[in-house]
């Protein structure tokens, strides 16, 4: 029933290396790997509907919500197991996106991406107000279990690691499909020529809307899992630089290939580890002038890199 | 023979301006019938309003003997009636084929899956007959934006009828074609439309094109249909040579593209 | 009563700095249809130059102090001009043809370059140049006292959306931009040089948001940041009042002003989110702004 395609068959491989190095890497860069596959979630949401036109200046709306969902659940409502704290995370985030996608579905181009950035926006403004969430400096997050099992210090850190992986992994698959699905061309169709699109009988607006359910639900993953790792929520999450910061990544890998933003993500984390070490105030100004490279010299992202060497080989 | 179209006393104006007067106009399955008039004369308006993208002011519009007025665009191609444009609308950037099959998924149902391939054996077989079909083969793997005018032309109104309309609206199919193009086009267009058994509605300014492939003609000026029969008894109307063909005879295409933009 | 005044006067106050932080934005917007991210970037390079020079000029000339307003205001003029002029011509003249949602991704790439650039620059810690703003000293209205420098924003901020609307409505200059923003194509066969009214207009938008910073300078800290929360600012205001319209700003500065004031005085808890709040539901209900024009849709 599961055939899996080339691509997939890839995903698991590199799944399946990433597992195993987790024994043999050191903590710190398991750590920074986790946070990357984490955030690469999030941007897989915002690919989603950029594949479809639409660019989301708010996606760390749902991150965000994914992870005070797991900071809260700890803190409030006393769960402590992760699936559980994670599944909360997702439930939230897609049902705020079942209310909004109705209003968000309206709208195109600047609109959506300013309306976007705004709705990110009055989350933080209610964050920030909010002292029982700890304001701008956020709160910690309860120490969790994994189904009744209560793994100590680093071992938690690595288990967290190993379920990002395997989540992420399950994700890229479901993409994919999703992505080479005759659902997926009429995402691409609705970009090109939304009014065609509904000539055929379709609706661009329901389309629109399952996708903008479905990146909210994994951007919400991907903000659970960065909240299990690094323990620690604060409004930043929802801040527009974040989501901004999503946007570019996306750009970074570009929107033809399942796995370039994930490539992405990696090499933004890492790039930024040094950089910000290298040079901490200019970290900002290399990303400035790398989108704009991008724009101008890669409009398809770092993966038309890769794909135009194997269209050459061929 | 059985009506398929029926207006009721359409209206429609903008503001002050009477855009449709009493539009009374029945049409008979399989007939092939011509729209003219010049610029400003309804034609659009009428269109637009039996494909559900304009709602009329008041009147009654009967598809197959149902109203369709208040259902959206979606609803009425789903119901079996199309249409094509006066420039092609398609996805610029994909392949002729991708475009194809686009159309293929979408005629398959409102809800696409997302676990099937696009480029399913079966899809890609059906695209290819319809390749074959409009004579645009050579164009497959073609991207659209690379394609001539008049091939678009043609997977433009292809796409159209993947679905399996019962009436076709073409929007002036041979508009931006060059003269050399343009019969053959609209052969290979009537051959396509009379395998479907597709009713045809279409608007045209080219008189030469609508005399020879219509057996009806609407004659539009100012609103209202002004005269309505087989090419011969409309074309020797008195009125229409003066308030329609006066018009819209004889002018370039680049000049009727440029107008209609 | 007296917070019904309060919540007047604040929001009057907060409306006129919201309008000329939002000017700029709106006027670049409106003729050249770039939705510029980069905006608050010039709005902290205006207060960073404004308070650096102030801050000289109390250290060690010897002038009157009010000439120090002079400096603010000449330190945005050539600060927004230049980099502005810089920015048109060394970047965005080659990507006019380009969609406007992409156009937001390259001012947001430049958002990036400017805020570290104003950081390698200036450096990281805060400046603080309060003499222009005390030396005007307070006034009581009723129970009440406010900064007359604050007050005399709001004269500031009148005047540059008169002279913003003139030029554009009685003015030759005007009657040609409007022709600009009605029909680009038009306008060029028209023989209007388009490439001369884009590089001036991004200058004149680059440089009210200089202006607006340097006169907020002496009101606050000046430090990394403030043109990333400045600029979610703007676009609250710009887009309650329509994309491109000055009279819209006016009217979005006003609202959104004078509701957060009340919110300040009323409920502080959720004084950010109403500015948004305002955003979302004006763009829910009339998404082009109040003043914006209609989208059309065409086949």
């Amino acid at each position: 029933m599961l055939k899996l395609d080339k691509t997939e068959i890839w995903l698991v491989v590199s799944a399946l290396v990433l597992l195993a190095s987790a024994f043999l890497l050191p903590n710190w860069l398991t750590f920074i790997l986790t946070l990357a596959l984490a955030k690469a979630l999030v941007v897989q949401g915002v690919v989603i509907q950029m594949r479809a036109g639409l660019v989301s200046f708010g996606q760390g709306l749902f991150f965000c919500i994914g992870g005070y969902s797991v900071g809260m659940g700890g803190a409030f409502l006393n769960i402590h197991d992760a699936f559980v704290l994670v599944a909360l995370g997702v439930a939230a985030s897609v049902g705020v996106a079942a209310i909004l996608g109705l209003l968000m579905t309206r709208y195109r181009d600047i609109f959506f991406a300013m309306l976007s950035l705004a709705l990110s926006m009055i989350l933080y403004g209610l964050i920030v107000k909010n002292q029982a969430l700890g304001s701008t400096d956020g709160f910690n997050v309860h120490d969790v279990s994994f189904l009744g099992w209560m793994p100590a210090g680093e071992d938690q850190k690595l288990v967290i690691f190993v379920l990002t992986v395997i989540v992420a992994g399950g994700i890229a698959i479901a993409l994919n499909r999703y992505m080479k699905s005759g659902l997926g061309g009429v995402n691409e169709a609705i970009k090109e020529n939304e009014i065609r699109v509904e000539f055929l009988g379709l609706s661009p607006r329901w389309i629109l809307y399952a996708n903008y359910l479905f990146a909210a639900g994994i951007s919400a993953v991907g903000g659970a899992f960065t909240a299990l790792a690094t323990g620690h929520v604060d409004p930043e999450m929802a801040f527009w630089t974040t989501s901004g910061e999503f946007v570019f990544i996306a750009l970074l890998g570009g929107t033809s290939h399942v796995a370039a933003p994930f490539i992405a993500a990696v090499l933004f984390a890492l790039v930024r580890t040094y950089a910000l070490e290298l040079a901490p105030h200019s970290w900002q100004m290399i990303l400035g002038f790398v989108l704009l490279a991008i724009i101008v010299f890669l409009p398809k992202g770092l993966w038309s890199l890769v794909a135009g060497k194997r269209r050459a080989a061929a | 023979m059985s009506t398929i179209l029926e207006t009721r006393g359409l209206n429609r104006s903008f503001g002050a301006v009477t855009a449709a007067r009493e539009l009374n106009v029945k049409i008979e399955s399989g007939e092939v019938v011509g729209v003219i008039g010049s610029n400003g004369a309804g034609k659009t308006t009428f269109i637009n309003m039996v494909t559900g993208y304009l709602p009329p002011s008041s009147g009654e519009i009967l598809f197959e003997g149902k109203s369709i007025v208040g259902k959206s665009t979606r609803e009425i191609i789903r119901n079996g009636m199309t249409r094509s444009f006066q420039v092609a609308q398609l996805f610029p950037e994909m392949t002729v084929l991708d475009n194809l099959l686009i159309a293929l998924v979408a005629a398959e149902g409102p809800r696409p899956s997302f676990l099937g391939g696009l480029r399913s054996r079966s899809r890609i077989a059906r695209a290819d007959e319809i390749l074959e079909e409009f004579a645009v083969q050579q164009y497959r793997n073609a991207i659209v934006s690379a394609v001539p005018q008049g091939a678009r032309k043609l997977i433009d109104i292809a796409m159209a009828l993947i679905g399996k309309p019962r009436m076709l609206l073409l929007d002036e199919p041979t508009s931006g074609v060059s003269v050399e193009e343009k019969f053959p086009l609209m052969d290979t267009v009537m051959l396509a439309v009379r395998r479907h058994k597709v009713t045809v509605l279409f608007v045209e300014h080219d008189m030469e094109i609508v005399e020879r492939y219509v057996s009806r003609v609407l004659a539009f000026y100012s609103g209202e249909i002004i005269s309505d029969g087989v090419p011969a008894k409309v074309f020797g109307d008195a009125k229409v040579q003066e308030l329609v063909i006066g018009h819209g005879h004889g002018r370039k295409t680049e000049d009727k593209e440029r107008s209609a933009a | 009563m007296t917070t019904l005044y309060a919540i007047l006067i604040d929001g009057m106050i907060y409306a006129s700095w919201l309008f000329m932080v939002a000017a700029g934005l709106t006027v670049i917007y409106g003729v050249m249809r770039i939705l510029n991210m980069a905006h608050g970037s010039f709005y902290s390079i205006g207060a960073y130059t404004g308070a650096s020079l102030v801050g000289w000029y109390f250290s060690g000339a010897q002038g009157a102090p009010y000439w120090s307003y002079a400096l603010l205001l000449g330190a945005a003029l050539v600060s927004g001009v230049v980099v502005g002029l810089l920015i048109e011509q060394g970047l965005l003249q080659f990507m006019y043809k380009r969609d406007e949602i992409l156009m937001v991704i390259v001012t947001y790439a430049l958002l990036l370059i400017l805020e570290d650039a104003t950081k390698l620059i200036f450096g990281v810690d805060p400046y603080f140049t309060f003499q222009p703003y005390s030396l005007l000293g307070r006034s009581e209205i009723g129970e009440l006292t406010f900064a007359n420098y604050d007050l005399a924003l709001i004269a500031v901020a009148a005047v540059i959306g008169a002279a913003c609307w003139l030029t554009l409505n009685r003015t030759h200059t005007g009657k040609v931009l409007r022709a600009v923003i009605q029909d680009r194509e038009i306008a060029i066969a028209m023989g209007v040089n388009v490439k001369l009214m884009f590089a001036a207009t991004f200058v004149v938008g680059t440089t009210l948001g200089a202006i607006a910073g340097a006169l907020t300078a002496p009101a606050i800290s000046v430090s990394p940041g403030i043109g990333v929360e400045v600029i979610v600012l703007a676009f609250a205001v710009v887009v309650v009042g329509g994309l491109g319209s000055i009279e819209g700003a006016i009217v979005g500065a006003l609202l959104v002003g004078i509701t957060r004031a009340a919110a300040v005085h009323l409920a502080p808890q959720i004084e950010l989110f109403v500015i948004y709040g305002v955003m979302a539901l004006v763009l829910a209900v009339r998404p082009q702004g109040l003043f914006g024009r209609d989208l059309a849709r065409k086949i």
